[in-house]
């Protein structure tokens, strides 16, 4: 019987929430959460014997320590397949699991895989070097998104052939593979067909698709920053005590700006996070740890920059789709341009 | 300029200059430190991120901080 290890997160590990995103990597013996039906999807050809449980904070702020670590837990063990997530839209976990993926591919040379919504950030950044199926948003989708795995995974472990990206279900890693087309027909028929199609304006699929990567013109440096105005901006849901426009804490498709004239910094109380995906406490304690107010007046006092803009700019950004994201930094980016803001400091969680 | 954690999700999702920060839900303080640690470096990354738009680059740059 061919064997599996499993990598979760805190919370799908069944350790804790927030409070315990800082939770070192350990590892056990047996399955959690998840892996229970991950088990029962690969039995009786793989069994899952281990599962790697580390927290997403732990990961997302020491990552070179996390992967040294759990690369160190899987040193004596005996494996054919690492498997990681499904992540969903959750950031931090995407890429923990992308990158532990990653890591454990080079390192041990066995099959990885994860599974991750296609809005998760962490799909671009490693879907050319490991399997990352298409998942759901959230964990609802687990029922799904599992036995899509497991059933790849059974069937590249037994040697059987497997299918195109698009067709096994995980995201294009790049790679062009000789294949024929079924039934069997001509090159150049496929090409003046699709150059009929393309002519008369329908739909048609290349066979050859050219990726495209969304690039942001660098921002030329600003020569005198002494009499420039500066934003603060965050997407860490720091927002005046109550929450006044009721952004959401989670998926936010709003945002708010607020006035800070005449404040040297964000008092505790009068300010806090309505941001569900990290633990609040430090920011609700200082909000200036999220968005440093008081370094900002430090440097426009000091006259290192002209003028801090007056308004705060706040969204949350977690399970944010990137649809949201773009269309609300573009409403932010063309307030602040209409009132002469040559650069912002963004913080993010 | 973006002061993240995670600097490799700044980068992929587009930003030119970075600042990393100290974790996810205290980017710019650490309640292990005292207030006075926590000040000087709060105040340092700011100010290497305030520094970094004064910087001409070539490509997606993280700015280095010291403390």
């Amino acid at each position: 019987m061919k064997k599996a290890i499993y990598y979760l997160n805190q919370f799908f590990g069944q350790i804790g929430g927030e409070e315990k995103a800082d939770y070192r990597p350990d590892i056990q013996e047996g399955v959690f959460g998840p892996g229970m039906l991950l088990k029962n999807w690969l039995e009786p050809d793989i069994e899952v014997t281990h599962t790697v449980v580390c927290g997403d904070n732990y990961f997302g702020s020491k990552k070179d320590e996390a992967v040294e670590i759990i690369l160190d837990l899987l040193e004596n063990k005996t494996f054919d397949v690492f498997i990681a997530g499904p992540a969903f839209m959750a950031g931090r976990y995407g890429f923990a699991c992308g990158e532990i993926c990653k890591a454990v591919k080079e390192t041990f040379n066995v099959p990885v895989l994860t599974s991750m919504n296609v809005e998760n950030p962490a799909v671009e950044m490693y879907r050319k070097d490991i399997y990352i199926f298409s998942g759901g948003r959230s964990a609802a989708t687990m029922r799904k998104d599992v036995p899509t795995m497991a059933d790849f995974i059974t069937r590249l472990l037994a040697g059987e052939e497997t299918l195109s990206a698009r067709e096994e279900g995980y995201f294009p890693m790049g790679i062009r593979g000789e294949t024929f087309v079924k039934p069997p027909k001509m090159g150049a028929d496929r090409a003046v067909e699709m150059l009929l199609q393309k002519l008369n304006d329908d739909e048609y699929e290349t066979e050859i698709p050219i990726p495209k990567i969304d690039k942001v013109p660098i921002a030329p440096p600003l020569a005198d920053l002494n009499k420039e105005t500066v934003a603060l901006v965050t997407s860490g849901g720091i927002v005046p005590e109550g929450n006044p426009d009721g952004i959401q804490s989670a998926s936010a498709t709003k945002w708010g700006k607020y006035d800070i004239t005449g404040q040297g910094e964000l008092k505790a109380g009068e300010w806090e996070t309505i941001h569900a995906g990290f633990d609040p406490s430090a920011a609700n304690e200082n909000p200036n740890v999220v968005v440093p107010l008081d370094a900002m007046r430090h440097f426009e006092n000091e006259g290192k920059i002209g003028r801090l803009y007056h308004f705060l700019y706040t969204t949350v950004g977690t399970g944010t789709s990137q649809a949201e994201a773009s269309r609300m930094g573009n409403e932010i980016a063309n307030e602040l341009l209409e009132a002469n803001v040559s650069a912002i400091v963004l913080t993010s969680t | 300029m973006q002061m993240a954690n995670i600097v490799t999700i700044a980068k992929t999702v587009g930003a030119n200059r970075i600042v990393q920060t100290v974790s996810i839900p205290h980017p710019l303080g650490d309640p292990n430190l005292t207030e006075e640690e926590q000040w000087n470096l709060r105040r340092h990354r700011v100010g290497v991120a305030l520094d970094g738009l004064m910087q001409e680059i070539e490509e997606p740059s993280i700015f280095d901080v010291t403390i």
